[in-house]
């Protein structure tokens, strides 16, 4: 019941790789490493999210935080590779809407 | 009202590195009860968010001590009971004491984890919140029409 996260910051974009379940015991630690990334960046950080099996509330907080950071900085968030549960969280929180998920 | 069949009570101490230990616990009750896929992953976000804010909840005060979790189980649906007190509840007689979830019940959580609570009320069939020495969050999901053979399949061999 762990989180792993892996950076990869290019010259074009930073990517990161999640696996792992996304709670309150492992939401900390995400945002702890992504929030300084999003910190004045101004290009767009994807963040794939093809093996994270669990995400709410506090996970929902975390890319909240993380897109509301980058577009204030003129960056972008990109979510991709959501599974229909994970988008169907995204779609009924209404964050669908308001953030960029992608397949 | 039908009668509780079986109680499960849990506690766990307040701290957030225990909500998944709860997922799982709940992910067995509800597959051994014949819940669907989505059903069982809608509970463990709900139960999840219930179980965060308790944890926080218990966590700021001076007890910082437990959160208490009951499952009680009918043959119809699974009720899920949250309390941030610690303090062991008698099940039957807490349960009959939760009024309906108002807007103004919960302002304080929604201003802090009004996202969890939203998702609570939109993932299971019932919620409510009784606020007294504690905070309790009780939640009910209907079992639905399309059960999954779960148990073990009864062969019947006819002696001639």
């Amino acid at each position: 019941m762990n989180l792993s996260i892996d950076v990869k910051e290019g010259n074009e974009k930073i990517s990161v790789m999640l696996a792992g379940e996304i709670d309150a015991f492992t939401a900390p630690s995400l945002r702890e490493e992504l929030l300084p990334l999003a910190e004045g960046y101004n290009k767009t950080m994807v963040v794939n999210l093809k093996d994270v099996s669990y995400l709410d509330s506090t996970g929902l907080g975390v890319f909240v935080g993380l897109f509301k950071k980058l577009k204030e900085d003129g960056g972008e968030l990109r979510l991709i590779e959501l599974s229909d549960r994970l988008k169907r969280l995204f779609e009924i929180t209404g964050l669908g809407n308001l953030m960029n998920i992608g397949n | 009202m039908r009668q509780v069949m079986d109680y499960i009570e849990m506690k766990i101490p307040a701290k957030p590195d225990y909500v998944g230990v709860i997922r799982l616990t709940l992910s067995g009750i509800a597959s051994r009860m014949g819940y669907t896929y989505e059903e069982i992953e809608d509970m463990k976000i709900a139960v999840s968010e219930a179980t965060t804010n308790a944890v926080q909840h218990a966590y700021s005060t001076e007890e910082g001590g437990e959160v208490t979790l009951g499952f009680g189980i009918y043959e119809d649906k699974l009720e899920i009971m949250v309390a941030d007190s610690g303090v062991s509840f008698n099940f039957v007689q807490t349960r009959n004491e939760l009024r309906p979830y108002t807007e103004s019940s919960t302002v304080e959580q929604l201003s802090e984890g009004g996202l969890g609570l939203y998702l609570i009320e939109t993932l299971m069939d019932e919620v409510r919140v009784l606020n007294h020495s504690g905070v309790t969050v009780f939640m009910a999901k209907y079992l639905s029409g399309e059960r999954e053979n779960n148990g073990t399949t009864a062969t019947t061999h006819e002696a001639n």
